[in-house]
């Protein structure tokens, strides 16, 4: 596969990785596209600057965002979501500024999932997953049959068929994250945010998420995806967003992205490349381990 | 949700009724059903009317409403503060209250002046606790709990010096407004208005406050617009509780045995909750009324003790059970 070097916003000296300098024009935003960053920069305390990000993302696109711990992954997804103030620049959903949606308009038309999940008062997993319909919903409405519907079908797709009297701190790991994915799933947004989603999963389970959440892209949807493992993030992702931890951030198509050098600089751990199954494959090195 | 709601219904409305009945036909005087029937139809001795009617009924229903109130109150501040220890008594409430009753006796102001000052007692308690909790950030649920315990130790200190320097005449009374008294209750009509009325209100509210309770990041990114539902929730279970404290006195645990016992049973959805926290707790309070009324009878124990005796060892046994 051609490593092309990847494109990166004006203005990333410290990053001398090859071609990390060159500047490209980026995608613009369109009548379809379904989010939209112009000059965003997010606020992550204690610092000074970042990259402003001029993302757009489209209809069948699926994002990753790749980073080291603290680079500001979850901050960029929550400020994309609206829960948190960015420090300059806006985001848009489908072309109109966040901050003119109602909470439960936006509700409608982007959905995330969390790093972590907290329960309250312990509920069954199908009113766990039923909450997704919640914006859908007005105040005096009771979730109709469409509605058991749509939460049963995701609950079966995340492999959670049968479990659904069980309550949620019974759940392990893993099946408490599935089960927020399936939350999700009966949100049905346009855009799906995901904040490691398969950060607690078993391979196979791992493989099936991240299936589904192709699969949804590939219905008009868009899908941002925070990922620790870069080769996951390589076969599922069709757009990467690199995070350096300074604030510094690169952007582009996948394929142009996997520069090993980016990636190395990007984690500061050496890595060895590889090619399986035609998908590249990028394994951590021994930091010590000299060169072979 | 629509099953469970209505085996909630089915149970605790007839229990309601019940409750009610078992207030009305014992006491001092034990009624048989046949002669509290008799008084409904506009027979019976004339005894029996005045006990029923003019002294009974009215003390019932307003027990009902106080208890309903806690009940609700303490639901309320459970999913307020995703937290379910979160209770007017455990936050400091009806410590306030109790010190603006003590001064109100203290300064020999009449009952209905007494219940004033515990109502605003109960106010100036919460916007001390929330306002103090939420200093310069959020709300974050144990910064609330335990500046809600410290303010209630300090309310404690201080209605320890009150009792302490106050005439030996007036202890028995304070004594008994501190462990909780029905007996001085006011007409009880306008806590019903306020208990049917945020009951109505949180009925609509309940799947957003489903949703809140799994931390207001979740319900933010569910489409809650957080601040002003937290802020509605807030200021709902103060008035409800300075009200109910008002009415009769500092009673504790039915704000926090009632809506942890329905949610073993019923399960967690607030729609059914908050309105079967309302009649649990109204049950709950007019049961140990009676129970204060007849075992002594013809004295009275304060019916804080009732829903403290009740209480505890029913709260432990489910607690036990459910696991």
């Amino acid at each position: 596969m051609p490593h092309t070097p990847p494109s990166t916003h004006a203005g990333t000296p410290t990053h001398e990785a090859p071609g990390l300098g060159a500047r490209s024009v980026h995608e613009q935003p369109g009548p379809r596209t379904l989010l939209a960053t112009r000059d965003l920069v997010i606020d992550v305390p204690g610092r000074p600057s970042g990259s402003a990000l001029g993302l757009t993302m489209n209809p069948g696109q699926c994002w990753g965002i790749l980073g080291p711990n603290g680079a500001g992954k979850s901050t960029l997804l929550h400020t994309l979501a609206g829960l948190r103030p960015a420090r300059s620049g806006q985001v848009e959903v489908q072309g109109e500024h966040l901050a003119r949606l109602s909470r439960a308009e936006l509700a409608r038309r982007l959905g995330l999932v969390f790093q972590s999940h907290h329960d309250g008062f312990p509920a069954t997993v199908l009113e766990t997953a039923l909450i997704g319909r919640h914006p859908y919903l007005r105040p005096w409405d009771i979730e109709t049959a469409a509605d058991y519907q749509l939460a049963h079908a995701a609950l079966a797709e995340m492999d959670l068929g049968g479990l659904e009297e069980r309550l949620v701190d019974t759940l392990s790991g893993g099946e408490r994250q599935r089960l927020a994915i399936a939350t999700v799933l009966t949100q049905d947004p346009r855009v799906l945010l995901l904040d490691e989603p398969t950060s607690q999963l078993d391979l196979h389970h791992q493989i099936a998420v991240l299936e589904r959440v192709r699969g949804m892209v590939d219905q008009d949807r868009a899908a941002v995806l925070v990922l620790h493992d870069v080769n996951l993030a390589a076969r599922y992702c069709d757009h990467l967003l690199l995070l350096f931890p300074d604030g510094q951030a690169c952007w582009g198509p996948t394929t142009s992205m996997l520069v090993p050098s980016a990636l190395e600089r990007l984690y500061n751990q050496p890595l060895s490349v590889g090619e399986i199954d035609g998908y590249p494959v990028f394994l951590p090195r021994g930091g010590t381990t000299p060169e072979p | 949700m629509t099953r469970s709601f209505l085996h909630a219904a089915a149970v605790l409305l007839p229990a309601s009724l019940l409750a009610i009945l078992i207030a009305l036909a014992f006491g001092s005087v034990a009624i048989p059903v046949g002669d509290l029937l008799a008084v409904f139809q506009g027979e019976g001795s004339r005894l029996h009317h005045t006990l029923v009617l003019e002294l009974r009924l009215p003390r019932a229903l307003a027990a009902f409403a106080a208890g309903g109130l806690l009940g609700l109150a303490g639901a309320l501040m459970q999913v307020l503060l995703r937290n379910p220890l979160a209770d007017p008594y455990v936050l400091g409430l009806s410590g306030g209250a109790s010190v603006g009753a003590l001064l109100a006796m203290l300064a020999g102001l009449s009952m209905f002046s007494v219940s004033l000052a515990a109502f605003a007692g109960a106010l100036l308690s919460t916007v001390i606790v929330f306002g103090l909790a939420h200093g310069t950030g959020s709300w974050t649920p144990t910064r609330l709990l335990l500046t809600g315990v410290v303010v209630a130790a300090g309310w404690g200190a201080m209605i320890s010096f009150l009792l302490a320097v106050s005439p030996t005449a007036e202890l028995p009374g304070m004594l008994y407004w501190l462990m909780g008294d029905v007996s001085h209750a006011q007409n009880p009509y306008p806590a019903w208005g306020l208990l049917v009325l945020v009951v109505l209100l949180a009925l609509p509210l309940g799947r957003t406050l489903n949703v809140l309770a799994r931390g207001p990041m979740q319900a933010a990114a569910l489409g809650v617009a957080v601040r002003p539902v937290e802020w509605s929730i807030y200021v709902a279970a103060a008035l409800i509780t300075a009200t109910a404290v008002m009415q009769v006195g500092a009673v504790g645990f039915v704000g926090l045995i009632v809506p942890h016992m329905l949610r073993l049973i019923f399960g967690n959805d607030q729609r059914v909750i908050l309105p079967a926290s309302a009649l649990g707790g109204g049950i709950l309070l007019t049961l140990a009324d009676t129970l204060a009324r007849t075992i002594i009878a013809p004295e009275q124990l304060p019916v804080g003790v009732i829903t403290a005796m009740l209480g505890v060892p029913v709260f432990l046994f489910l607690l036990y059970r459910s696991r």
